[in-house]
Parts: structure tokens; C-alpha cells; sequence
């Protein structure tokens, strides 16, 4: 990090935790997840905010982690896919991945999982046009998106109970 | 034949770490002491290093720096021969070339010292296109810019030119493409004299490292060892270039004493890592007035790049798919892979078949048109059938089912109503609407002699407990090697799925199966994971222990005892070439692959004529596949690839400037979002006649065939627009329409 600009302490919740690391006001909120706290599920694909490798949610709502400077995550609630499973129990749209086939490689799922996961709190029934539109930030290359969809149209109805 | 877990959709294998995080990839893991290091590139596409210096305010001392000067063994990527450097010494042949590198703990610090390294070129004439390495402008590589050139020859096509009644010539382009895989390529060393080297990484073929790495280091085989870590997707992009990078990271571990990661991020992976080969196709096809085929002359060429790596077994691949599955009594197919200044062209699924079938599949098009016919009767009326012979001379020993293929994809796509229904709506509608389609096949393995000089191997072991591991330097990257290998060790043995385990691909514990690419992971390997699982079995029979009509519990009990009373319990099984399989390497002809897909698919597209946007609004996919394993794993692939063929058509559109790729950038490189790929209906025709287990046959690359050319056929339909070229970008099909107004 450039000189002049010292650490600072950023205190947050993570996965429902308190958790307290330093690091430049302008590190990535990614390279913090991933680094300080060794939380490596939040993938980097792209470092630019175009593939939602990085997806995480900050408050309720989705973003890019390697767009958010640490200075901006004091006193919010951070969900990563660590977070998503209560124990060993999953999540029912991580369930319907693996049903579904919609998680090949798996390097876009944690972030895919994320988006579905707010997408459902918002939509419990989505349309196809809004699943489309809510996964839009999330790229995948190897499923062709036909069986993510199918993944969350499964996870709809079992999801309320889980939410 | 019945079934217990082959063609079941089973959990995948890794799904549950996939999903809440777990798995674990390259960049997650950590050694203590652990250095980052970065490369330095050439910045010149052509030319003589006169010096490097290191310059700024730096702490040069700190950072572990090597240049070629430090490589122990030969200074060279080998994989089919020893062109490529693996730092440049003296030349640079292409913008990306590898010249320095560094390591550091301090990764901020490390991006500086990149920045600060001034690498003094004098600069040489470069070239760029096939045209000037064709016209030998430069000579840049061996004594006439070819890496390789194959002939196939079937009858004589000069013949047919003065009784054919039509006679069709076009032009056909294909531009590069990036893998794009989301994980972008990296690698961790751990390397001293003590030791030797290990590195882990994103990889699809573990031996091929391996084998890189033994001649860098010129060690023996046993001191190098590659592991492979989860890997997020692959395609094809890295099946070499893990190479460089493992060699990268093992040489400053080496030269430092610590471990050393190295992570491209996506701008370097983008424009230093390979892409799929530009091509330029030439046809001329003689055609009797009833639709019939007379002769096929076609010129097939795809720009290598700077080195050689893996074009010829891409331009082999691509010239034999180029005539299609179709039945022609004269065929001349000539191909060639040319260089320029570019970073090496490598593999992208489909292998060189994408380029040349997406050009045979517009020409047909125009064919059907030059003769008055329907493009799907021109089209049936030549389908090549059993018992007949394709380009390479090779007869078609399995049933082939092209016309029935056609119909399932017409009917489920509404093929003929819509046809005819767009082209009565167009006229004056700002939206217009066409179906198009494509018909082709796909080899499955390694090209013609390929597999038997590969002579893969795959073992298997049981353990006390009754468990059965596979071990095999086939890799998983998403397409679902765990899965499938352990329904055919389970289906073999009859034990539940969940009895089997997949060794993690690593050189110093599993044999070597052959590299995880064209499409031979199932047929092939998985006919080996078939045996090695028999073997197993029979061991424990033939000592007694078990007997047919066993379940898991005597299975383990049996396992124990056999353990107990002989040690281990394993086996290892080598491919057999199939007997009847030849292959003229010389003549270019014969057996070129042991079995085909075979597929029709069908697109349906809306283009706004005021942006020359357009939509891929439908699409449907039909394709013979042998026996389909895990049918939700399947259709992924056909899906996925389905997609990637999207971005051929219509989006990723790499911007060249003198051999560099300047969109290096998910932001203006444009891969398929979830709102681009419409809901894809794939279907399987199944007959079971692979000669994979269960008669399974190659599925992974297919896709990529024939998306592409169905796409620009239903352009075509939709604007009367002549396609020749894709990407088909708004900006080019704009163009398009303009010249045939003009
Ligand atoms: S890594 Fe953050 S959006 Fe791609
Ligand atoms: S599963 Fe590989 S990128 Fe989505």
C-alpha cells in the first residue's frame, strides 16, 4: 500500500460473528475476507467488479467484495458463503445446487449462492425474468446458466422455510 | 444394457465443498514464508534483447530475481518439441514473451518493481496476419512460417469440377477466443537441490507439467512432482500453459528457498495465455443439380501464434472435421498452421473443429441456395450413413442417424413453421426473426495413433473398509470426471456410489491417463476405470474370498481378508488400442477416432434492425452421444458449451494491436451473462454403441461445433445478411448488410 496511509481497525460482523482486522482504508474488503480473517470461499475473478466472483452481502445487500475499500465495512454485517449453511445443515439453495447441477466448477457458485440466496429474500417466487435479471452481476462460464435456474426455481418453495 | 448408477444424475463428488465454500483453489492455500512472484514481459511484438535494467527506487536486493541465465536445464516449455522458451534469451517473438522474474513477500511492493524494470529490445519486422506469414512477408519461425501442413485426399475432386452443375466458392473467418474460465491460471512452488520441485496448481494435465518441468530442471522424474488443486474450469486454456506458470514459480522458489505463488490476474491471464486459433477457410463445392455433392475442395489455415506448442494436433483435429458428416465421393482438404507474432494460439474445447465447421456449415447454406434447394434437403440428401467413408477415408462403423437427429431438433424447435413464418413477417418488421441450424459430429480422444501412443494408465485400489479409490492423473475442473468415474467403478463393482473414492490428481501417486482434454475422459479413461475396478473384483474372486451375488458388507469383509492374508489389494490397467482401429499418418487417413457424436442443433434469433443488436432468443440442441453416464452432468456440458458457442458467435471479440490483445478485460471482452444465454433444450438420442463403458462415447467439446454456425444461419435467415466472419458483432453485420445494399 502506498506510504503516508497507515493501518486502521475495522470492527464488523462476519457470518453473524463480531470480528476486529487491520488493514489499509483502502484494501479491498476481499483481500480482508480472504487474508486476515482466512475466509477463502469469496473468489476473485476479475478484481474490476464485472464477474461476481467476489460476491458477498454487506447489510442485506449484494456486493462486489473486491469493490469495497475495508474503511466502508466498520459496524456492518458481512455474509459469506461460510455463512450461508446453519452447521452442517445446507442451505436449501446450495442443496438445490447439487441436485440441480448447478454448480460445476464451483468457482462462481459461492458467489452464485449468494445472489440466489438475496434474490429469493426479495422474491420468494421469482419469474424467470427476475431470476435472470437478479443473477445479471454473476458470471458463470461453465453452466451456460440453464441449470443455476433450474437450481433456484427448486430452491423457491423450500427456501421460506429455511430463510 | 441394464443399469444400477450409469445413467443416474448421482450428487456430484466435490458438490458439497463446492457449494459452501470449501473447496479448496490454488489462490486459497498458503505456505508459511510464502513469496508472491510476477512476470515481466517483452514489450515488443519482435525482436533482439539488448539489456535489462533495474531501474527506480527499489530495493533491488530484497526481490529474487531470474532471468534465463538461471534455468538449470534447457530453457524451453517442452511439450511436442523445444521451440518455446521459458524465459526469453536473446529473442523476444511476441508482446507477452516471458523475459523476467520476481519474487517478493510484499505484494504492493513486487507490482512496483514489475513496473520498474526496463527490458531494451531492438525492435525486428513482425507479422500478424495468416496472409503475410502465409506470403512469407517475415520469416519468423522454421524455414516458412508453417508449424505444420496435412493433406486429406478422398477420389479426386479435380474430376468432378467440369460435370458438377454448380459450382459454390466462399471465404470464412473465425476469430480468437478466450477460455474465460472465472478462476483465473496460477500456480505455488516448492523447489530447492534438497527436495526437488512440487508444484500445486490450476491445471487440466498434471504429466504434461511434469514433463515440462523434468526437462527445465533437468532432474529425474521422481524429484519433480505436479499436484493438482480444484481447478475452476479449464476449456482447454489450461492444458499447456500451466506449464510456464508452474515452470515460473518453481524457478524463483528454486533461486529464493521459499515457496512462491504466483496468481495471473485477469488482464495478464487474458492477453498472455492461449486463445482459440483465428482460421481462414476456403471452399469450393461441385453439386449436381438434385443437391448431391460432387466434390468438396477445401482450405483450411489457423494462425499458431509465435510457437509452435499444440497447433498441429489442433490443425489435425480441425482438418478433419472440416467436411462434416457428410458423404462426398471426392475430398481435398488442405491445412496448415501458420505463425506470427502473436502469443501462441492453444486448445479451446472443440480444438480447431469449431473454426472449421462453423465455415462448412455457412458454405452448405449458400450451397443449398445456389442450387434452389432448402438448406435441411440439401443437407439430407448427402448425410453421410453407416457402411459409408468420410473425408479421412475412414468407414463409418456405427449406426449413424443424421435424418433422424434433424427431425427431433425440427420438431422440438418448430423448425418448418417458423421458417416459414419469419420469412413472411420480416419483410418491413424493425425485428426480425430467423432459425437457423447446423449439423455435425465430433470425434472422441486423441486424433488418429493418438491414444495408443499415449498409452494411458488408470489404477484402482480397495481398502480394508471395502472402499474402492481410483487413481488416475485425470483431472476434475467442473466437467465431472469424479462423478462419472465413480458411477463406473460402483456400476463394475456393484457397490453403492458412495463406496468409491478419486484420488486427488498427483504425480507422485496416480499413473498417468493421458491428459484431460478431446473429449476422451469418458470414453477412453473411463473404459480404463471400468477394468481397473474389474480387476478388483476378479482378484477377489479368483482367491476365493468373494463370490458373485456379493453386497457391500462381504465386498469390505472380503477386501479385509485379502488384504490381510496377500497386502494390497489394487490394480493397474493400460490402454489397448482396439485392433481394428488404423490410423495412416503419412496419407493422413483411417481411423482418425474410434467413435463420433453425432448432433443437430438449432437456433432461433431476433435482430433490431436500427442496432443490429441480436438475440439468441431459442435454442435447441439434439445430439447422439453413445450412452449418456450421469444426464445432468451431461446436459451442463452441452449447456455451458452451448453458451461459450454464444460468445463465438456473436460477443467475445478479441481487439488486436500488433499482436496484442488491448481488451484484455472482462469490462470490453463480453462473455454471455445470464441474460444473454436464453433457456437451452438439450436432448440425447442415445444408442448405445461407444466403446466407453456402457457405450458411452465424448460429449465435452461437441457443443462447441455447431452453436456457432446455427447462430449465423439463422441471422442469415433473419436479415438475408451473407456471413462470412464471426465474432458477428453489431458493428460487422451493420457492415454486412450496407455492402450487399450498396
Ligand atoms: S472479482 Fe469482484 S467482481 Fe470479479
Ligand atoms: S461453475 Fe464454473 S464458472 Fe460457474
Amino acid at each position: 500500500m502506498p506510504e503516508g496511509s497507515g493501518k486502521i481497525q475495522v470492527r464488523c460482523t462476519v457470518n453473524n460473528k463480531a470480528v476486529t482486522f487491520e488493514a489499509y482504508p483502502m484494501a479491498r474488503l476481499l483481500d480482508a475476507l480472504r487474508e486476515e480473517l482466512r475466509l477463502t470461499g469469496t473468489k476473485e475473478g476479475c478484481g474490476e467488479g464485472e464477474c461476481g466472483a467476489c460476491t458477498v452481502e454487506m447489510d442485506g445487500a449484494l456486493v462486489n467484495s473486491c469493490l469495497v475499500p475495508a474503511a466502508q465495512v466498520e459496524a456492518t454485517k458481512i455474509l459469506t458463503i461460510e455463512g450461508v449453511a446453519s452447521g452442517e445443515r445446507l442451505h436449501a439453495v446450495q442443496q438445490a445446487f447439487i441436485t440441480n447441477g448447478g454448480a460445476q466448477c464451483g468457482i462462481c457458485t459461492p458467489g452464485m449462492i449468494l445472489a440466489a440466496v438475496n434474490l429469493l429474500r426479495r422474491f420468494p417466487e421469482p419469474t424467470e425474468v427476475q431470476i435472470r435479471e437478479g443473477l445479471s452481476g454473476n458470471l458463470c462460464r461453465c453452466t451456460g446458466y440453464t441449470k443455476i435456474f433450474e437450481s433456484v426455481v427448486a430452491a423457491c418453495g423450500e427456501s421460506e422455510r429455511d430463510a | 444394457m441394464e443399469t444400477r448408477v450409469i445413467g443416474k444424475s448421482v450428487p456430484r463428488k466435490e458438490g458439497r465443498e463446492k457449494v459452501t465454500g470449501r473447496a479448496r483453489y490454488v489462490d486459497d492455500l498458503a505456505f508459511p514464508g510464502m513469496l508472491h512472484g510476477v512476470t515481466v514481459r517483452g514489450p515488443t511484438a519482435r525482436g533482439r534483447i539488448r539489456g535489462i535494467f533495474f531501474e527506480g527506487d527499489i530495493p533491488w536486493k530484497e526481490i529474487t530475481i531470474v532471468t534465463a541465465k538461471d534455468i538449470p536445464g534447457n530453457n524451453c516449455i517442452l511439450l511436442l518439441i523445444e521451440d518455446q522458451p521459458c524465459l526469453a534469451d536473446g529473442l523476444v517473438n511476441h508482446k507477452e514473451e516471458p523475459v523476467v522474474l520476481l519474487a517478493h513477500q510484499d505484494a504492493y511492493l513486487l507490482g512496483e518493481a514489475r513496473r520498474a524494470v526496463r527490458i531494451e529490445i531492438e525492435p525486428l519486422p513482425a507479422i500478424f496476419t495468416i496472409e503475410d506469414s502465409l506470403a512469407r512477408k517475415e520469416i519468423i519461425w522454421g524455414e516458412d512460417n508453417t508449424f505444420k501442413s496435412v493433406r486429406v485426399e478422398k477420389g479426386d475432386v479435380e474430376s468432378a469440377w467440369s460435370v458438377a452443375d454448380c459450382i459454390v466458392e466462399g471465404e470464412y473467418e473465425t476469430g480468437a477466443q478466450e477460455q474465460l474460465y472465472i478462476e483465473p491460471q496460477g500456480m505455488i512452488a516448492r523447489a530447492s537441490p534438497a527436495d526437488g520441485v512440487t508444484v500445486w496448481g490450476s491445471l487440466q494435465c498434471p504429466h504434461y507439467v511434469h514433463k515440462a518441468l523434468v526437462s527445465l530442471f533437468g532432474l529425474p522424474k521422481d524429484r519433480i512432482r505436479v499436484v493438482q488443486t480444484e481447478t475452476g474450469g479449464g476449456f482447454g486454456g489450461k492444458e499447456e500453459y500451466p506449464s510456464m506458470i508452474a515452470a515460473h514459480a518453481a524457478l524463483l522458489a528454486w533461486k529464493s528457498g521459499r515457496p512462491v505463488k504466483i496468481i495471473y490476474d485477469r488482464a495478464e491471464d487474458m492477453a498472455a495465455t492461449t486463445k482459440r486459433h483465428p482460421s481462414k477457410t476456403r471452399h469450393r463445392t461441385a453439386v449436381s443439380s438434385d443437391g448431391k455433392l460432387l466434390a468438396m475442395d477445401i482450405d483450411f489455415t489457423i494462425d499458431g501464434g509465435a510457437y509452435e506448442t499444440l497447433s498441429p494436433v489442433v490443425l489435425s483435429r480441425g482438418t478433419i472435421h472440416a467436411a462434416g458428416p457428410y458423404d462426398c465421393p471426392n475430398v481435398r482438404i488442405r491445412g496448415r498452421a501458420v505463425a506470427t507474432n502473436a502469443p501462441p494460439h492453444g486448445a479451446f474445447r472443440g480444438f480447431g473443429a469449431p473454426q472449421s465447421v462453423f465455415a462448412l456449415e455457412r458454405h452448405l447454406d449458400r450451397v443449398a441456395a445456389a442450387v434452389g434447394l432448402a438448406p435441411d434437403e440439401l443437407r439430407r440428401r448427402n448425410f453421410i450413413r453407416e457402411g459409408q467413408t468420410l473425408a479421412v477415408n475412414q468407414v463409418v462403423h456405427e449406426r449413424v442417424e443424421m435424418g433422424r437427429l434433424m427431425d427431433q431438433a425440427f420438431e422440438a424447435s418448430d423448425y418448418h413453421v417458423k421458417r416459414k413464418q419469419y420469412s413472411t413477417e420480416n419483410p418491413g418488421a424493425a425485428i426480425k426473426k430467423g432459425i437457423g441450424f447446423a449439423c455435425f459430429l465430433h470425434g472422441a480422444g486423441f486424433t488418429g495413433s493418438g491414444e495408443e501412443y499415449l498409452a494411458s494408465e488408470v489404477a484402482a485400489e480397495a481398502t480394508v473398509e471395502g472402499r474402492v479409490r481410483i487413481r488416475a492423473g485425470s483431472t476434475e475442473m467442473g466437467q465431472g470426471t469424479n462423478t462419472i468415474f465413480s458411477q463406473i467403478a460402483a456400476e463394475t463393482l456393484g457397490l453403492d456410489y458412495e463406496k468409491i473414492d478419486i484420488a486427488q490428481p498427483d504425480t507422485a501417486n496416480v499413473p498417468n491417463s493421458g491428459p484431460t482434454v478431446a473429449s476422451r475422459t469418458s470414453m477412453i479413461v473411463g473404459k480404463l476405470v471400468e477394468s481397473a475396478a474389474r480387476e478388483i473384483q476378479t482378484k477377489l474372486f479368483q482367491s476365493g474370498l468373494l463370490e458373485q451375488g456379493y453386497d457391500a458388507a462381504t465386498f469390505a469383509k472380503a477386501c479385509g481378508e485379502y488384504i490381510g492374508r496377500f497386502g494390497a489389494l489394487e490394480s493397474l490397467i493400460k490402454y489397448q488400442h482396439p485392433a481394428e482401429l488404423h490410423w495412416n499418418d503419412e496419407r493422413y487417413e483411417g481411423d482418425a477416432y474410434g467413435a463420433y457424436a453425432w448432433a443437430v442443433y438449432v437456433a432461433e434469433v431476433s435482430v433490431d434492425t436500427r442496432t443490429a443488436e441480436m438475440r439468441v432468443e431459442n435454442f435447441t440442441a439434439v445430439q447422439e452421444v453413445g450412452r449418456v453416464i450421469h444426464p445432468v452432468l451431461a446436459a451442463g456440458q452441452i449447456e455451458g458449451g452451448i453458451a461459450q458457442g454464444i460468445g463465438l458467435a456473436l460477443y467475445e471479440n478479441i481487439v488486436w494491436h500488433e499482436g496484442r490483445m488491448v481488451n484484455a478485460q472482462m469490462t470490453n471482452y463480453i462473455m454471455p451473462t445470464s441474460m444473454d444465454v436464453p433457456r437451452i433444450r438439450v436432448f440425447f438420442d442415445e444408442i448405445a454403441q461407444g466403446r466407453g463403458p456402457a457405450g458411452a462415447k465424448g460429449i465435452g467439446e461437441l457443443p462447441l461445433d455447431g452453436t456457432a454456425p446455427a447462430i449465423a444461419n439463422a441471422v442469415a435467415h433473419a436479415t438475408g445478411a451473407d456471413i462470412r466472419r464471426i465474432p458477428l458483432t453489431p458493428e460487422l453485420l451493420m457492415e454486412t448488410l450496407e455492402k450487399a445494399h450498396a
